[in-house]
């Protein structure tokens, strides 16, 4: 099938960015969204232009490096899927598709599709972790977990942090992400004693870094390529509130 | 933006279960606006209670609209730059759409409805009238185009209602794990039910059930 690609181009973090207009030719329906950016890149680097720049590693919808706006939608409109899992046997002969980078200030853009998180390792580094004394595994089974907190703490494990929540969010906020983080350790026993703390310091720490504030629109969980479900983000309130204000 | 709306939804509610009481005759819902004025009474001065109730609304309002507007300037600072594709919903939540439209329409409404029932301003029996009467004139058949202005901003409350009660509970951190589905069924049926009981009434006197 031949499509027609609108993708944002912007030299580096300085330049003001346009979209520019491709046309592919004889694009398989087996190949992924980001092999066929492989194809129009290997023409484009044929002719002595500069390929498309994105974000890409294991290809396998479970590094969290790749993602990009498709049609509006972030990694496209396919539910529970990362771009790189995407497939064009779900567009048409002749579409037109609109690519863009993730859009939002936290997420200052690098080139192109790639934009730069590193707003989210520093939401991590605020309280994202346990602190434990380090040294050999403890023995197994030491520690008892509960059946369900184990089922819930890995359900919000899951999230791979590639940014989708901010993304689709119209507030631009990070609410999701954190709210993961801070549910997946909140729930199990290791995670207690920093329990609140680590709610207010991971939400400061997102605030800090200009997300917008949470609204519930469900944006987030519903291009959430890991389906992590919006109570997450009641759970990190719930957690936060708990946490006084001098702590 | 929860506990401001909270407070609103507990005035809502005692305020549609009073209108209620046009069903049972002018004489009980003219005696219960009377109430309003004179609880309290005589361990404390009149309109206490009322005044009281008026500065925890008002403050309530204004705090609830100061947080729209910086909620709303926090996400226009967090995405300076806007996508060119239409950034298509795919949540599927018209209610959560039209919230801060609908809030401008609910401020709109709540002028409206002090100058037609409190002020009585633009009510046809004017100030010095029973509440009754006023209520009966103002949604008086000829009037038919107040009646539908009220059934469209309180539409809006319902929608309103129904993503910002569900979304008070997130924001509390209430609605997680079990309890997450239920309360946001209890959302949907608070919505349903204010909108219902306040539509009763005006829709009542317009096909001519309270005269």
């Amino acid at each position: 099938m031949n499509l027609t690609l609108k993708i944002w181009r912007q030299d580096g973090p300085e330049d003001r960015g346009r979209m520019v207009t491709y046309q592919v030719e004889d694009v398989s329906p087996d190949m992924s969204f980001l092999e066929m950016l492989d194809v129009l890149n290997e023409r484009l680097t044929l002719a002595g232009e500069e390929p498309v720049a994105f974000d890409h590693d294991c290809r396998e919808g479970i590094c969290g490096m790749c993602g990009m706006v498709i049609n509006g939608v972030a990694h496209g409109e396919q539910r529970a899927t990362t771009t790189c899992q995407l497939h064009m046997r779900h567009f048409k002969d002749g579409d037109t598709v609109t690519i863009e980078p993730w859009r939002a200030a936290p997420f200052p853009v690098i080139k192109d599709l790639v934009v730069d998180r590193s707003a989210f390792d520093r939401i991590i580094q605020a309280g994202g972790f346990i602190s434990v004394p380090a040294g050999s595994a403890p023995d197994a089974h030491s520690i008892p977990v509960p059946k369900n907190a184990a089922d819930a703490a890995f359900d919000a494990a899951t999230c791979i942090g590639c940014g989708a929540c901010v993304a689709a969010c119209p507030n631009g906020s990070a609410s999701l992400f954190t709210a993961a983080k801070i549910t997946h350790l909140g729930l199990l026993p290791q995670g207690q004693p920093e329990r609140a703390s680590r709610a207010k310091a991971m939400v400061e720490q997102m605030d800090a870094e200009g997300f917008g504030g949470c609204t519930n629109t469900g944006e987030c969980t519903a291009v959430c390529p890991k389906g992590i479900p919006l109570d997450a983000i009641a759970q990190m309130n719930a957690d936060y509130l708990k946490a006084s204000p001098t702590s | 933006m929860a506990v401001t709306g909270a407070v609103l939804v507990l005035f809502l509610i005692g305020h549609m279960l009073g209108n209620l009481k046009i069903f049972l005759g002018a004489d009980s819902f003219n005696g219960y606006a009377e109430w309003l004025r004179t609880a309290g009474e005589p361990a404390l001065p009149g309109r206490t209670m009322l005044t009281i109730t008026e500065i925890v609304l008002v403050v309530a309002v204004v705090l609830h609209m100061w947080s729209a507007v910086s909620l709303a300037r926090r996400a226009a600072r967090a995405r300076p730059v806007k996508y060119a594709a239409r950034r298509r919903s795919q949540a599927s939540g018209y209610a959560t759409h039209v919230m801060r439209y609908g809030g401008i329409v609910i401020a709109l409404f709540v002028v409206w409805h002090l100058l037609d029932m409190t002020l009585g301003v633009v009510n046809p029996e004017g100030h010095a009238a029973t509440p009754y009467d006023r209520m009966v004139a103002g949604f008086a058949p000829s009037r038919w185009w107040v009646t539908a202005f009220y059934v469209i901003a309180l539409v809006m409350v319902g929608l309103h209602l129904r993503h910002g009660v569900w979304s008070a509970f997130q924001t509390l951190g209430l609605a997680r794990g079990r309890s997450h589905r239920p309360l946001r069924a209890l959302a949907g049926v608070v919505a349903l039910v204010l909108v219902v009981g306040f539509l009763a009434a005006p829709v009542a006197v317009m096909i001519g059930v309270i005269k």
